[in-house]
């Protein structure tokens, strides 16, 4: 852009923006938004945004059309949500391309909204027979702050942000000085969303502190929790209220240089954030002067190359370095002698678009939210078996049980709840005696769990919690840098426990042990990566004894997923020797033939389970348990007649 | 110098920290980190070839072996792991006649192992080069590598 607009005033870029973002909200032309963030892409919203775009041009109407964030109903993607003039938005969910082509035909054409197709409307007005989108089960409990823009501004257009109140949190934190900018995020009562809660404010004190005309600022959004995505979301649906809250920590703790450090596995995160960083300078909201005030400030993308343990600050800074990314003792910490050894602050991004929403709105305002100790809001991901999947946020305080079945739904498949895993690999296992637990920090971290970045799974009976925890610690044992011998040993110490036990060749003393390991490495590894990671074992050990105890004493899955420990049997009053299974059997375990009953041969069967797979369901033959014996012929014999 | 590498590296002259967007821009280039681009990458930072291994095989995104022409990511994250993952592991593997971390002899496949793709809410989830294939089956992982030449 040219030197005129580097020099207008924040307020002359708000107006430009208003402009803009009144031509699109009030446009005398219909609007189509395509949830095209990476879950809407999975589903196929880039195929239905090819089909809306081919339909409108076929039919010479003229609209507009935006692919947009995540609005976090990911079960139901592909999500499209149409406006016409002076109505109020309709969302529709599960659009195929045909569905797609269909709508275009019937509401912008004919004027019928299909009420049987949408999901609700959003903004003034109703529409006959289709409920307010907010009103749903899965969206009424929620206070949506940080995901207030997914799904409904354009993530690459700065001038959308803008309009809403964007970067008027920055522009008011250039007119106080770092002191308060402090004391303000200081009285939000915020907590840093990155996992261990440290208070923000706090945090921004110390580097502020520290002396040094260096000092660096880093946006942690390595998100290498698997199960959680938050981050990735806010990243791809609303960029600007991440780099936002980088300014004014920026601002606050004196920083010249600031980092994303972002998880390569997310593309799109990255293809946003690049956009609108150039955005950003567009307008002179990055550089050398930023708004003419003096401050200089720049941001720089770090990709990150595949490793969880990199999450963790110090082997964050590491990596930045060029280094192998592993973690130090601390002190010194991170505010003291960051990257390069100058006085760094980390702050996932999360926590940073709290940050921006703080300042443009006030930190009563966001205190009225949460906890006495756990104020605001957090997002969270719901994944695993539950009914409805998706990015939520919710007041800190609400209940498992709200999150998992209000908003959830509850267990999906109409199948019994087993667990709910909070906080990922360092988090643990609850069973259904905690679901009234209020989820905050303080509760959560008593119950054994974290309240982590938010990732939210649910197992149901078909899990094996064994298996799950064996799961975790393989996940751990593989991503343990090797830097201290508590974690990088013990942490395969006790899978191979937990291998063992899974594969029927557990043994007495086996519990004792993983107790013991686990206090040696929680307590003797060097960062938090060792420091959690018994925490999946010791919790699934505290509540869920009794299916390590049948794994050990009898041998027994009961969610038969342990292999070794499953059996086939084929039933006699079932098969109908149709010879599927034998041909199938991969070890030529299975006797038999043509309209005799099959039989498995037990010693040399390998529990692959194929011939359960290619038994027709009509005749529902082949029976899979554990720990147990089912009677059955040991040769094969004719079919009963009467069949 | 060869000169594909050169250009490659020519943009991070003088700048700290580059190793790591330097190995990703080169495996980028050329699908792998061959010996000869690791040692070329030592000497334009003036660092020990051992240094750059040291780095490189610290992060799980680099390799060292020519890959196949096309990469089948599974994703053994959490919720992808009680949605059934291993299942569809287990028929690509047998499928493609190899383990993961391994490619087909006719160098056509990649399997690889992902720990989240943050595409949880719709899992199982792999990918297929750049394609997300959600809600995958054993039978949808099949036809999914069928079109692939
Ligand atoms: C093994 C490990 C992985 C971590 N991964 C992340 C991550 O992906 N994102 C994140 O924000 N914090 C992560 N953390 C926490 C960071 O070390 C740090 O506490 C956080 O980024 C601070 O930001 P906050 O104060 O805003 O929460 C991880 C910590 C550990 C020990
Ligand atoms: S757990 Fe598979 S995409 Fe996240």
């Amino acid at each position: 852009m040219n030197r005129l607009e580097d020099a207008m005033t924040f307020e002359e870029i708000q107006s430009l923006a208003k402009v803009e973002w009144e031509a699109f909200d009030r446009s005398d032309r219909p609007r189509i938004l395509v949830g095209a963030a990476t879950c809407g892409r999975s589903a196929g919203a880039l195929d239905v945004l090819q089909t809306v775009n081919d339909e409108l041009a076929r039919r010479g109407i003229d609209a507009t059309v935006v692919q947009v964030g995540c609005i976090g109903l990911c079960y139901l993607e592909p999500l499209v949500d149409i406006t016409k003039p002076g109505r109020p938005r309709i969302c529709y969910g599960n659009v195929t391309p045909e569905i797609a082509a269909q709508l275009i035909e019937d509401y912008l054409v004919n004027d019928n909204p299909r009420p049987d197709l949408a999901l609700g409307t959003i903004g003034e007005g109703a529409v006959e027979g289709i409920p307010g989108f907010f009103e749903q089960p899965m969206l009424k409990p929620q206070v949506r702050i940080i995901l207030r823009h997914c799904g409904t501004i354009d993530p690459v257009n700065i001038n959308h942000y803008i309009a809403l109140g964007g970067y008027s949190g920055f522009a008011q934190s250039l007119k106080m000085r770092p002191e308060e900018i402090i004391e303000e995020i200081k009285r939000s009562g915020l907590r840093g969303r990155g996992g261990a809660g440290f208070p923000t404010g706090l945090k921004w004190e110390f580097c502020h502190r520290s002396t040094g005309s260096e000092k660096y600022l880093v946006c942690n959004a390595d998100e290498g929790d698997p199960g959680a995505f938050m981050n990735r979301s806010v990243l791809e649906g609303d960029p600007h209220a991440v780099l936002e809250g980088m300014l004014i920590a920026a601002r606050a703790i004196g920083a010249t240089h600031g980092y994303v450090y972002c998880r390569a596995e997310y593309p799109l995160a990255l293809e946003r954030l690049r956009i609108a960083i150039s955005r950003m300078k567009d307008y002179a909201l990055l550089g050398e002067d930023i708004l003419g005030s003096g401050f200089a400030f720049d941001i720089e993308i770090k990709e990150g190359a595949g490793a969880f343990v990199c999450g963790e600050e110090t082997a964050l800074m590491a990596s930045i370095e060029g280094q192998r990314g592993m973690p130090r003792p601390r002190p010194p910490f991170p505010a003291q002698a960051g990257i390069w050894g100058k006085p760094t602050n980390i702050n996932n991004v999360e926590t940073l678009a709290a940050v921006a929403v703080i300042l443009q709105r006030g930190a009563d305002w966001y205190a009225q939210h949460g906890t006495e100790s756990s104020k605001g809001t957090k997002t969270f991901a719901l994944a695993g078996k539950i009914r409805r999947t998706g990015l939520i946020e919710v007041p800190l305080g609400i209940t498992l049980r709200e999150i998992i079945y209000d908003i959830g739904g509850g267990v999906a498949d109409d199948k019994q709840f087993k667990a709910v895993q909070t906080g990922g690999p360092s988090g643990g296992c609850l069973s259904s005696e905690h679901l009234d637990l209020p989820v905050d920090y303080e509760t959560l971290a008593q119950a054994g769990s974290i309240m982590g970045s938010g990732g939210i799974i649910v197992a149901d009976e078909d899990t094996c919690i064994v298996d799950f925890a064996r799961f975790f610690l393989t996940f751990t044992q593989a991503e343990s840098c090797g830097k201290c011998a508590p974690c990088r040993v013990g942490t395969r110490k006790m899978l191979d426990i937990l291998e063992r036990v899974t594969q029927g060749e557990g043994r007495d003393g086996d519990i004792d042990k993983l107790h013991q390991l686990a206090e040696t490495i929680r307590d003797g590894s060097l960062c938090a990566l060792g420091g959690t990671a018994p925490n999946p074992v010791l919790t699934t050990l505290r509540y869920f004894h009794g299916e390590y105890e049948e794994h050990i004493k009898d041998k027994r899955c009961s969610a038969l997923v342990c292999k070794n420990l499953v059996s086939y049997y084929i039933l006699p009053d079932k098969c109908q020797g149709c010879m599927i299974c034998l041909r199938n059997c991969p070890v030529g375990a299975i006797k038999g033939g043509k309209r005799l009953v099959h039989v498995v041969d037990q010693s040399k069967c390998t529990h692959c389970g194929t011939c359960l797979d290619v038994c027709p369901p009509r005749f529902g033959a082949v029976a899979k348990v554990s720990g147990q014996r089912i009677e059955v012929p040991e040769e094969p014999i004719p079919v009963s007649p009467s069949k | 110098m060869n000169e594909e590498l050169a250009e490659v590296l020519a943009p991070y002259r003088g700048r700290r920290g580059s190793l790591i967007p330097i190995l990703q821009a080169v495996q980028a280039k050329l699908g792998y980190l061959p010996e000869e681009a690791v040692a070329e990458i030592a000497q334009f930072l003036a660092i020990s070839k051992s240094e750059v291994f040291g780095v490189a095989t610290f992060y799980s995104q680099f390799r060292f072996t020519k890959p196949g022409r096309h990469t089948v990511k599974v994703c053994l994250g959490t919720s992808c792991y009680v949605r059934g993952v291993s299942q569809i592991m287990s028929a690509l593997e047998q499928t493609l006649g190899i383990e993961a971390g391994q490619t087909t002899p006719d160098l056509k496949f990649n399997l690889e192992r992902v720990a989240c793709f943050g595409c949880c809410a719709l899992s199982p989830i792999i990918v297929v080069d750049d394609t997300v294939c959600s809600r995958v089956t054993p039978e949808k992982a099949k036809q999914a590598i069928s079109s692939y030449e």
